[in-house]
């Protein structure tokens, strides 16, 4: 008796010794077979499930192109909803390996949490969303109100600086879940409530009469929303980081979803590089050669992505605006494939 | 030459090697040593990995946070707060918020326990079934739903605030809580509350000397009449002498929400609505058991003596039954403290929503934080059940246990 006890404690101890092995997650994702994407929990446009249980939406579309490069299947990805109170913990805890939550892009969150972002999927601006019948056209008009806000986001502390700077008063209704906000915002708990504008859009069609609501012209903070892997596997980072502008190259070069196979016979040396004709630069990230053919033909180029899940082709209707090529007017801008 | 018995020798070493190993001598001592020796190991060798892990992973680790800014602001604060505080502060105003859903809740919950408990024993038959479907109503449904029912509840029937109801033009009832006038101590209210400490102190000596008379000659003294004249009457005279003590700021409503004034916020009175009316249903129970422990001869007896069914339970049943009693009622007051932590789902401020929640999510540092919230839970749930302890001390002592 004595003797076993001692052997499992020996066990245990050398059991806790083990590192946890960060630098390997492409191996980790390849054995298991499946890649395990944070998502939200239920954001139209960004990541949502439909009634059918299957996840659409932006951020949604960047996880099965990381699949889809990796396992030549965009099906391949395990998804978990996360709130904003414990996304940072599961990545942190390796419970997912990528953290796809239109979360934005801060010099705190680059460092202090142990994890990277990988780019910006969306370049967002938090808004205001108040009641038509209140009659205000600014949020400047906003003094004394109260204002429903999702708690441990960047919008805690913008809304709190946007009060501060303008000297005005307000009441903060902090709720843990993105649901409760609007319900209580809905009910009139609160005057006002605030997001990133591509959030008040879509939380605006889930409510009830989306025409009483409108949204408040001022932008009041730069939300660049991207995905995010952990600190410490440099191999997986870049392959996140490709995928993306891999993406966004397409795009500028007019690929597309649909003509990705007729591009791939094309001469042109920059088609060659970027659809594996040419070179060895998707084995340089772990990846095959046909990489972005696998990409493309699983959710297409960032403006298809874009239109099909914020665009034009979906309820929301947001323009392309900031989130346009860099030639096109926006700031899309993704590094050459050579 | 004395030939009495002798004292016996010593016996340092025995009695030593007594205390440390117990029965087993030497041998179960260093076995104990053995035992700590290994448990402080397997503790240093988890401290130490998690520290590496974090290293890896250039995760932020270390109390240092704490004294930078908060940056958010906080709906219900009972100290004065702002963005530009620490976090340190934020950890303070979650606490007593926590602290005064807690008190709150248990105050009521403990009201309402032993009035359902009472309800539940009583001959009126239907008395007898409300408390009792009261009870199973409220004991079998998870409280995050009663919360939320509440909460929606509270908020539904309540206008907004351009339309609130209010009561002498001082007192306004909206979906944005309850707004009540403040009171500002006038300079020159000294002398009337030093009135009513005065009055407190009378009153107490007043019941100190009620009781020895019952005890030593069975005289009974009413002296409410004099303890509730000395409350009200004392500080009036002094504040007819001196002036009135306060003034009041009275709220109005300017643009959105009122200005001036004290708010209760709709959350707390969700929360307090909700964990109150739980808790009292589990508390009724265990009341309802101590009750019922009681000797039903001390019931009998107390009638035979000629005293009503209330006199009897207030004066010989509920304080024999006060220790069954009160083990189960710790129990339940530390279940509350906890379930307040619920509060972050209708936005309550309470200490897991500001500091294990918001705080937590924008510093990153999740260990350092979980852990000091775990703590600070363990401490106030060490706290209350010491206070009930000592309070069972007292009572066991009276009773001659």
């Amino acid at each position: 008796m004595k003797r076993a006890s001692l052997v499992l404690a020996l066990a245990l101890a050398a059991g806790f010794s083990a590192q946890s092995a960060t630098a390997q997650t492409l191996k980790t994702i390849k054995d298991r077979g499946m890649v395990a994407c944070g998502v939200s929990q239920g954001l139209p446009g960004f990541s949502a499930p439909d009634d059918k249980g299957n996840w659409t939406g932006i951020d949604v579309d960047v996880c099965r192109a990381v699949a889809a490069a990796i396992f030549n299947d965009p099906t391949k990805v395990k998804f978990l909803a996360l709130s904003a109170k414990d996304r940072f913990t599961a990545l942190q805890s390796g419970e997912i390996d990528l953290l796809s939550r239109n979360t934005t892009w801060t010099l705190s969150r680059d460092t202090t949490l142990g994890a990277n972002f990988t780019g910006v999927t969306y370049y967002d601006g938090q808004g205001f969303m108040v009641r038509k019948s209140l009659k205000v056209n600014s949020a400047l008009e906003l003094n004394s109100a109260s204002v429903c806000v999702q708690t441990g986001t960047t919008t805690e502390q913008n809304l709190a600086d946007f009060f501060k700077s303008n000297n005005m008063k307000y009441e903060v209704v902090a709720f843990a879940g993105a649901d409760e906000t609007v319900k209580a915002y809905e009910s009139g708990r609160c005057d006002a409530f605030t997001t990133d504008a591509s959030g008040l859009y879509a939380y605006r069609l889930k409510m009830t009469n989306p025409a009483d609501h409108v949204v408040l012209p001022e932008i009041i903070s730069k939300e660049p929303l991207g995905p995010m892997v952990r600190h410490g596997d440099d191999q997986w980072f870049d392959l996140v980081k490709w995928v993306l502008f891999a993406m966004v190259d397409a795009e500028e070069l007019g690929i597309t979803q649909r003509n990705v196979d007729e591009m791939a016979k094309s001469d042109k040396p920059e088609l060659k590089r970027v659809l594996g004709t040419d070179g060895n630069f998707g084995e340089q990230l772990g990846l095959t050669k046909d990489w972005v053919i696998r990409i493309l033909k699983a959710v297409g180029n960032y403006g298809e992505t874009f239109d099909r899940n914020v665009g034009a082709g979906s309820p929301l209707g947001i323009a392309r605006g900031l989130n346009a090529l860099w030639n096109k007017g926006g700031i899309q801008y993704a590094p050459p494939i050579r | 030459m004395s030939i009495g018995p002798r004292p016996p020798p010593r016996q340092l070493a025995a009695k030593l090697r007594r205390v440390l190993g117990g029965g087993a001598g030497w041998n179960g001592f260093f076995l104990q040593v053995l035992f700590v020796a290994l448990l402080g190991w397997i503790a240093y060798d988890i401290v130490a990995n998690v520290r590496s892990n974090l290293e890896t992973q250039r995760i932020a680790a270390g109390f240092g946070f704490l004294t930078n800014n908060a940056g958010f602001d906080v709906n219900q604060s009972l100290i004065p707060y702002s963005q530009s505080d620490t976090y340190a502060r934020v950890f303070v105003v979650g606490l007593l918020n926590t602290l005064l859903v807690a008190i709150i809740g248990i105050f009521f919950a403990t009201l309402i326990g032993f009035l359902v408990a009472l309800g539940r024993l009583s001959p009126n038959w239907l008395l007898a079934r409300i408390s009792g479907g009261y009870v199973e109503l409220l004991r079998n449904i998870p409280l995050l739903f009663q919360i939320l029912f509440w909460y929606l509840a509270v908020l539904g029937t309540l206008p907004p605030p351009r339309q609130s109801v209010s009561l002498f033009g001082a007192i306004f009832l909206s979906n944005r809580g309850l707004v009540v006038p403040t009171p500002i101590p006038t300079p020159g209210w000294e002398p009337v509350a030093l009135a009513l400490l005065i009055a407190i102190a009378a009153s107490l000596m007043f019941r100190s000397y009620a009781r020895r008379q019952l005890f030593q000659t069975g005289r009974l003294v009413t002296i409410w009449p004099y303890v509730v004249g000395l409350l009200i009457g004392l500080p009036l005279f002094a504040s007819l002498i001196f002036g009135a003590p306060v003034s009041f700021e009275i709220p109005q409503l300017k643009g959105f929400n009122f200005a001036g004034g004290s708010r209760i916020i709709p959350e707390l009175v969700a929360l307090t609505l909700a964990l109150s009316t739980y808790t009292g249903a589990f508390i009724a129970e265990v009341v309802r058991s101590g009750i019922l422990a009681v000797h039903k001869g001390q019931m009998e007896a107390g009638s035979s003596l000629g005293l009503t069914r209330g006199a009897t339970l207030r004066l010989i049943v509920v304080p024999q039954a006060m220790r069954v009693i009160l083990p189960p009622l710790t129990n339940q007051y530390l279940n509350l403290t906890k379930n307040s932590s619920l509060a972050v789902a209708i936005g309550y401020p309470d200490l897991v929503s500001v500091f294990a929640g918001t705080s937590l999510n924008q510093t990153g540092q999740a260990i350092e934080i979980i852990g000091i919230t775990m703590g600070v839970y363990l401490l106030i749930s060490l706290v209350t059940s010491a206070m009930m302890s000592f309070y069972n001390w007292r009572i066991g002592r009276s009773m001659g246990a």
